[in-house]
């Protein structure tokens, strides 16, 4: 019954039927844990626990504990807060973007993208948390809510507090988004198990009947939550980039951040699926459902966005140098040539040149230098916040305050915390729950599958 | 006999089969109960003559109350409740308020359409649902006739114009 385009390349080979979909992705949820996967997970708590004692130490001593100074307010932590948010980001591209420009071959990433989203959005958040140095007192300070001094409400003017509202909305939509797609399959894994697994996934497959009407509504929740969530990630980072675009500080105050840092936001992010999406298909025996297409897809999105990212960096210099602004004019070769020079140039060799290797397909097919790639434009975006962060404010107006920035343990140490944390959640959802969207991938074999074999 | 409660089952492979099959059967005036499939079959709404959703009106009115909500609270708090000279600017400053406002529009529209579609579906965690078929979830579409909405047809002529449509499989199921 099968029917194969021979104008678009299948998305979905080895002549899968619906019951190997089926077969495929649930006996990753109901088998035993394979003895890499315990490595792994028992890695990343590693990471969690050893982080936890930096984490708790900057709670208990405050933040004097990291390498902050009078002149450099803000440095690791917001560099990892703008960092993970960025990542997040592609997870939403995937699902909501892709949807609406019906792009079928999401289908087979979008599931873990989404994890991966709702991860990297919990270890962000805990950058600006920690950085109250009391959270405990947090609520008021980030919240309108009552309080005692009359009540004085928080400041609306503030992007700081747009951020506040950003970050949480986009948390919580995205999870609903991806919890709504989940409910059908954690169904499958309900009507093929028995015993505690039953009694587990009934509960979370929320009484799902698959009926007709209810998969009509389904599709329509899914196209609004999508059309919902397509400005919603446009708007997240746009407002992460007005807490430095709103300030005057020389080296943030420009109006190009907004689709300079949506850009590397998706750039960074489709990194890190890559990434992801790699090691998982290579341990889950995915390969007919990730396959080399969609690695090459993948790379084109990121030689797109590398590419509109270069372009920023160029035109943030341009500007500086027609402004005619001496102290942006000043920000900007400090920034190339002062004393963080390595930090900008391994910034511009990531992100500016690496990608541009994608252009040859033998490099965007290979699956080993997709991988390398990927991390090598996870750290030259990191570079990119930290040099947007601490080489303008390193240097600031009075030259008798000039200062460096140098990390303390804590600083590694929560950073550490929340890559543990991040692992530990994604290699508990890659063993607990689907990791491909099983009835998307259904409701594409006829039109996108090779031709069954037997 | 009591409605609701017997069912003759229409097992289908094939989603365009069962497209036809629905139409089909629709044609000869037979009560189609439901359809169970483990994807969601594109038009099939549609030949089962349902209503178009609602849910998108339900998105745009929580969307509104959202924008509403975060706009008067804005504006209380910065203009009436507690004035504060911030930078020298107005205190009622609308532009400085879009942010926010956007958000919560989009937190209530979403939270607020995903909560009617749970009622609406009868979604509930530890919720539990009349299961017809296991394999419904899994590679097969199934379609549902109750037997006491079609008395006068008849239960054998009901299994004919099933296999006849191109069920694999004609079963019956009873509920409590």
């Amino acid at each position: 019954m099968q029917v194969t385009s021979s104008v678009r390349e299948p998305l979905i080979t080895g002549g899968k039927t619906l019951k190997d979909v089926t077969h495929d992705i649930s006996r990753q949820v109901e088998g035993k844990p394979s003895m890499l996967w315990l490595l792994a997970l028992l890695v990343s708590v590693g990471a969690l626990a050893l982080g936890f004692i930096a984490l708790a130490a900057t709670l208990w001593e405050g933040i004097g504990m990291w390498g902050l100074n009078k002149t450099i307010g803000w440095a690791w932590d917001i560099t990892n807060f703008v960092w993970w948010v960025g990542i997040g980001h592609a997870g939403t591209l995937i699902s909501a973007v892709l949807l609406l420009f019906r792009q079928k071959w999401r289908m087979a990433i979008n599931r873990a993208a989404e994890a991966m989203t709702i991860f990297a959005v919990i270890c962000a958040a805990m950058f600006p948390i920690i950085h109250m140095g009391r959270p405990w007192l947090g609520a008021y300070w980030a919240l309108p809510l009552p309080n005692t001094f009359g009540s004085l409400w928080v400041n609306f003017n503030s992007p700081l507090l747009w951020d506040v509202f950003a970050i949480s909305t986009y948390f919580s939509v995205s999870l609903v988004f991806w919890y709504i797609a989940l409910i059908p399959d954690f169904a499958t894994i309900r009507d093929r198990a028995t015993g505690l697994r039953k009694v587990i996934y009934s509960a979370l497959a929320f009484g799902w009947d698959g009926a007709a009407k209810t998969w009509s509504r389904f599709e329509t929740v899914s196209l609004i939550l999508a059309g919902l969530a397509t400005p919603l990630v446009l708007s997240v980072h746009t407002i992460v980039s007005f807490d430095f675009a709103t300030s005057v500080i020389p080296g943030w105050h420009t109006t190009i951040f907004p689709p300079y840092f949506v850009a590397g936001a998706i750039f960074s992010g489709f990194a890190m699926v890559l990434t992801l999406m790699i090691v998982t298909r290579k341990v889950f025996k995915l390969e007919d459902y990730i396959t080399i297409g969609h690695i090459e897809l993948m790379n084109i999105v990121i030689i797109i966005t590398g590419s509109i990212v270069g372009i920023a960096y160029i035109t943030e210099f341009f500007i500086a140098w027609y402004s005619g602004v001496a102290a942006e004019q000043y920000a900007f070769v400090n920034r190339a040539f002062g004393p963080y020079w390595w930090a900008y140039w391994s910034m511009m060799t990531c992100n500016v040149i690496s990608p541009q290797l994608f252009w040859f397909k033998k490099i965007r097919t290979s699956i080993v230098l997709t991988f390398i790639l990927s991390l090598v434009v996870n750290i030259g975006m990191w570079f990119e916040r930290f040099v947007i962060i601490v080489t303008s404010l390193h240097r600031d107006f009075l030259p008798s305050s000039w200062a460096m920035f140098y990390p303390t343990w804590a600083d590694v140490g929560v950073y550490l915390f929340t890559f543990g944390l991040f692992f530990t959640l994604f290699f508990l959802f890659a063993k607990f729950f689907p990791v491909i969207n099983m009835f998307e991938i259904k409701s594409i074999i006829k039109s996108s599958s090779t031709k069954q074999s037997k | 006999m009591e409605r609701d409660k017997n069912f003759i089952l229409g097992v289908y492979d094939d989603e365009d089969v069962l497209m036809d099959a629905v139409t089909q059967i629709r044609k000869t005036g037979v009560k189609i109960h439901e359809v169970y499939s483990p994807f969601p079959v594109h038009g099939l709404d549609e030949v089962l003559g349902y209503r178009r959703s609602r849910l998108p009106i339900a998105a745009f009115i929580f969307g509104l109350i959202g924008t509403t909500l975060a706009l008067t609270m804005q504006f209380y708090m910065m203009k009436f409740d507690w004035p504060m000279i911030i930078g020298g600017k107005d205190h009622a400053s609308l532009p400085a308020f879009i942010p926010v406002t956007f958000e919560l529009t989009v937190l209530l529209a979403a939270f607020g359409m995903v909560g009617v579609f749970m009622v609406a579906s009868n979604l509930k965690p530890w919720g539990q649902a009349r299961i017809f078929d296991l394999r419904i979830t899994d590679d097969k579409h199934v379609m549902a006739i109750d037997l006491a909405n079609n008395a006068s047809i008849g239960e054998e002529k009901l299994a004919d114009v099933l296999k006849l449509t191109g069920a694999t499989e004609v079963n019956k199921k009873s509920f409590e």
